[in-house]
Parts: structure tokens; sequence; C-alpha cells
């Protein structure tokens, strides 16, 4: 039995880089620190769940194949199809990814990430208006007032609290865990007294009601000293019932409402009395709190990149980002899902200029969102092939758009079975990035962090990038015999 | 008053138990149990006369899904239905990009109806009901 410190866990793009994992008989047994999702992650290695030998579809059954056959036939598939697709990338390293461009570009396909589905608009937003942004560090020493906008870290960041906003100790401002507890104690009281009265111990003195989009007043709380932790959405998340003040936006009006802000934080005079559902008072306090503060920080996430508007939203959030720096100090960052989605925009964009939806067809990196993204490309019902990787779009993508991926020769590489798995013509099982090989991923602040080997891998698995290395030359042998032969 | 279906506003998103189960591995009963619900508002349900559990029809222009109506617990909603993501919310989802490669996966309008004795369908089902394999 051993233990390995200060390993990262691959899971989302917190990257933790605390976790301390026990090994015995090449298995993690135990693993210390990590959220739920990554103790599922890091025992997910050895169950019954990974794939461990390459399937290739034959009369409409998968069955196993070995990986030089497997590798040959996809290296036939993307070579000769005129238009591919390469998707995936979010959840391994910024190796494989580099071969990954260097693939899209012989085959001549097109290299999208999973940030078309997750934080493109954002990207849009940025080319549009840039970003006055910062590293994890900074929010976790100095920030005062920590908002969330869209997003629910409680739930699909579990970590981020814990361990760079609001329930840190940084070195100029303390942790809130106190008051979160105190707060915990008094809904734990409340619910206990609720037990009582339904059982008919206690006599029922308040009966119950539905909730409502209530008067929701700030609270005198955030006039308090300390890091102030505010949370704006369409419903009340996780994080949004830990927060100091819980803003309930309608659906679809957040650009509204942070135009609102913007116009108050100008010491503009509005003659309206609600603006997206909340009073206009109620965003007066919400803007004192703001330009007060010494150093405000936004994370916003799919609420705003998802909902009505998209990209817009982004684009006005740090309009207003910028407007608050002439008052006060202010940032903003996306709170980015895969582990090294980042690294992904990171990797292409250095390779090819751009971070997602890269057209190669042409022979050189074109980029139009819209028209080289997956999504659209799918729906025209355009592609000839796919390759995906490290992703799950059958899953993750709206029906009819996986309708044409899956009617196509598919190509998967994924350790664990999955949607797409099943539905693909020809699956690779691969170690995993993170615990059976080691890597560099970028944190969502763009902080490169590497990955460690932990495990070793069932016997016989390539990783990513090996079978993603042996495909590019074998692509380059049939490229080159198909030219001879022209 | 009861109605027979109401017109709601679809929301699709992320939750804790969906994480958890997408990392253990997509065939897991965690990730089924966990993808497989529909968040309602309470004022919503009971204008069905839906129980905690009870099945549910969800249409829109994409196609229709059944799924386990459940009450979200904090807060109100009303006129809002939330999915955690996977392959059953996109099975309604919209598809519409707006020109800039984003699907609309908050706000797609959808009709919700109770489907007391409609199965739910399992992964397998469901892929091979939507791609034939």
């Amino acid at each position: 039995m051993s233990i390995v410190k200060s390993v990262t866990c691959p899971v989302c793009g917190c990257l933790c880089d605390d976790i301390e994992l026990t090994i015995a008989d090449g298995a993690v047994v135990q693993v210390k620190n990590g959220c739920a999702m990554c103790e599922a992650k890091f025992f997910s290695h050895n169950n019954e769940h990974r794939s461990t030998t390459p399937l290739m579809r034959k009369d409409g059954e998968l069955v196993p194949v070995s990986y030089d056959e497997a590798i040959q036939k996809s290296a036939e598939i993307l070579a000769n199809a005129t238009y591919p697709i390469l998707y995936g990338w979010s959840s391994t390293d910024c190796e494989a990814q580099r071969i990954g461009v260097a693939l899209a570009e012989e085959v001549g396909g097109v290299l999208d990430n999973t940030a078309v589905v997750c934080h493109g608009p954002s990207i849009l937003g940025v080319q549009d208006v840039g970003i006055p942004t910062c590293t994890l560090g900074q929010v976790r020493h100095r920030a005062d007032l920590i908002i969330y906008w869209g997003c629910d870290p409680w739930s699909a960041h579990p970590r981020h609290l814990e361990r760079y906003t609001s329930f840190t100790d940084g070195r100029f401002e303390g942790s809130e865990w106190k008051s979160y507890i105190n707060k915990v104690k008094a809904a734990a009281g409340k619910k206990k007294l609720r037990s009582l009265e339904r059982k008919g111990i206690l006599k029922e003195r308040h009966p119950r009601v539905a909730p409502s989009v209530h008067d929701n007043k700030p609270p005198e709380i955030l006039n308090k000293k300390g890091r102030k932790l505010i949370v704006v959405d369409v419903r009340k998340s996780m994080t949004a019932e830990i927060a100091d003040y819980f803003l309930q936006v309608e659906y679809g009006k957040d650009y509204e409402l942070i135009q609102t802000v913007r116009a108050l934080v100008k010491d503009q005079e509005l003659d309206v009395e609600k603006v997206a559902g909340v009073p206009v008072e109620y965003i007066q306090q919400l803007v004192d709190s703001m330009t007060s503060c010494e150093f405000g920080v936004i994370f916003f996430g799919m609420g705003l990149t998802q909902s009505a508007g998209k990209f817009r939203n982004i684009d006005v959030a740090i309009s207003l980002v910028r407007d608050l720096n002439m008052r006060t100090k202010f940032a903003i960052l996306p709170m980015r899902g895969h582990f090294n989605v980042t690294g992904a925009n990171t990797v292409f964009t250095w390779q090819s200029g751009y971070p997602y939806g890269i057209d190669f067809s042409m022979g050189y990196p074109r980029y139009n969102p819209g028209e080289t993204t997956v999504v659209d490309i799918l729906m025209r019902e355009e592609s000839d092939a796919g390759l995906v990787i490290a992703s799950d779009p059958v899953s993750n993508f709206p029906r009819r758009a996986a309708e044409h991926l899956v009617k196509n020769p598919l190509i998967v590489i994924d350790p664990h079975m999955n949607a797409t798995s099943l539905v693909g013509d020809i699956v690779f099982p691969v170690s995993i990035v993170g615990i059976e090989k080691a890597g560099t991923a970028y944190r969502m602040d763009h902080v490169p962090l590497p990955l460690k080997k932990v495990v070793d891998p069932p016997k016989g698995l390539l990783s990513d990038e090996e079978i993603l290395n042996r495909i590019l030359n074998e692509v380059r042998k049939i490229k080159l015999k198909n030219l001879e032969v022209a | 008053m009861v109605q027979e279906k109401l017109n709601l506003i679809l929301l699709t998103g992320r939750t804790i138990e969906q994480g958890v189960g997408k990392e253990s591995g997509k065939g897991t009963q965690e990730y089924f149990q966990s993808t497989t619900m529909v968040y309602m508002d309470e004022t919503d349900m009971n204008k069905l006369e839906l129980r905690n559990n009870d099945h549910v029809l969800l249409s829109t222009e994409e196609g229709s899904v059944v799924l386990r109506a459940v009450r979200h617990p904090r807060g109100a909603m009303p006129g809002l239905v939330y999915i955690p993501y996977g392959p059953w919310a996109n099975a309604i989802c919209s598809t519409k990009t707006t020109s800039i490669g984003m699907p609309s996966f908050k706000g797609t309008p959808v009709e919700v109806q109770p489907a007391l004795n409609q199965p739910i369908l399992t992964l397998k089902e469901l892929l091979r009901k939507e791609f034939g394999r």
C-alpha cells in the first residue's frame, strides 16, 4: 500500500491539485480531499464499465478486434473522407490535443472541442470586447465580493468555493465557513421543527405552503465586513441556498438585468420599477455592494451562455466589469467545465490561430462559428465521418445533431463505455489521463498544471496520444500511396 | 385548477448527482437515476395533480420523452422545468444554434402532461429508438 500526495484531479476546470490517493494492488482504494465527482472518477479506473479491448462494428454488432486492425480501419475512414469531424478533446491532455490538430490538418477535417456547447459564446464575447481577468490565486487572497452569475459551483465545481472563493482563508481575506455553518444549523433546526409538527408532536403552527418567487429583499448582511457571496440565477440552486444574497432573475432576461446594473453603476436614473422581475431598488443595493467592494469577481456559467442572448450576455457582463473598474477593482472569469477544455482552446489557438470550430478543408485553418462549428455541420448533414475523443456527443448534443454523426462512420476513443461508444463503429479503449497517464492540463484561469500517473493502465492499453499518433502515421502512409497512384 | 397539460420552458443543466453518475460511468444506475428526472415547481405539479416520482411526458418540436417528475427542493421556479444534462434531456432539446454554434440547451418551449403508466426508457432502449443501434 502506498500513498501519493498532491495529485491533480482530472474532473472539472478547478483542477484541484491537493488530492491524496491510497494505492493498493495497483488500484486506488482511498481518495482524500476530493469532492464526490473526484472520488467517482478515481474509483472508475477499475469498474465494470471500463472498455478494455478495441471493438469494431461488423454485421451490426460490436466485436473485439486488435489495435492494429482498428487503427488501420480508422486511418482509412479518415483519409478517404471529404469532410470528417474531429470532436471532443476536453478530457484529455494537451499532448494528445496537439496531435489532434496535426491529424485534422492532414485529413482536411473540422476540429472542434466541447467548448462549442459550453463556453463557446464566452470566447465570442471575449473576442468582441476583451476580458479583464485574473488567476484564482488572486481571488483566493484578495476578493471580498464573489458573484456567481448563472452558474452553480456547488453542483458542477464542488470545491470551487472551498479552494478559491468564499470558504478559503486567503492572505488578506478570511473564510466565511463559520457563517455558513450557522446558516446550516438554523436550517436544520427549522427542518426538525417542521418534522415534529408533521408527526403531531408539536401543534402545527405553520401549515405548509408552496414556495413562491417571493419578494427577494437584499438582507442586512450585504453591509457586513468580510467576503460576501451573491448568486444570480433563474432558480434557487445549491449555491444560491448558501449565498448571502440570492437574486432570482426571470428566465432569458439576464441581458436586461446586466444592462440595468451597468446603467446604475454609471449613476443613471431609471423610470421603471422592475427589471427582469427584480425591483430596481434591490438592483441598486447590488450595485452598491459592487461599487463599495475592494476587489470583486464575477464568475459566470451556462446560465448566460446557453440562455437567450448567448454571447451577447457575455459581451455585456464583460462590459459591466469594465465599467466597474472605473469605480473599484473587478475581474470576471468563466466557470470552465471539463478539466482541460481551457487546454483544448489554448492548444488549438497556438497551433492554428483559433480556439474551436476550426475548418481545415481548404488546406488552411478557417474559423466561422455558426458555419464551421460541429452542431451546425451536423444539422446541415455535411460531414461524412467522425472521430470523437474524450467526450460523449450522443449524450450531450441535441438528438437530431447526433443522428447525422451516427449515420456516418464513427470512431470513438474513450476509456469508458458511453452512449457514443455504444452506437460507434470503431471503439478504442484507452488509459485514463491523470490516473494512468501523465500529461498537462490547463485550469479554468489558464494556469497549466501537471497530471500524474498513479496506477498502471490495464495490460496492453494505449494512451490517447499513442493511438492518435499511430492513426496519423497510417493516414500519412495512405495519402502518400494515393499520391503515388495518381 | 387541475389541468391536463402545461406549456412550460425547458432548462437543462448540471446536478451533483449527474456529475457523480457521469464520472462513475454512463452505464451505471446512478447516472440513469440522476438523468431521467425532471425538476418541477410545486405549483406546476399541483396543477397537473402530480406527486413526487410520478412519470410525465415532455414534448417539444424535437420529440418527446418520459421522465420522473421531482419537486424542486429549493425555492420556486414557476413556469420552468429543469432536466439534468444527458441523452434523455437532449432527446427534446432545441437544435437552434442562432448561427453561433451553441444549441439552445436552456429555453426550449415544452408541453408537460402526466404519463403515469408510460415507462422510462433505459439508455440502450433510448439509443435503439433514436438511432436504431
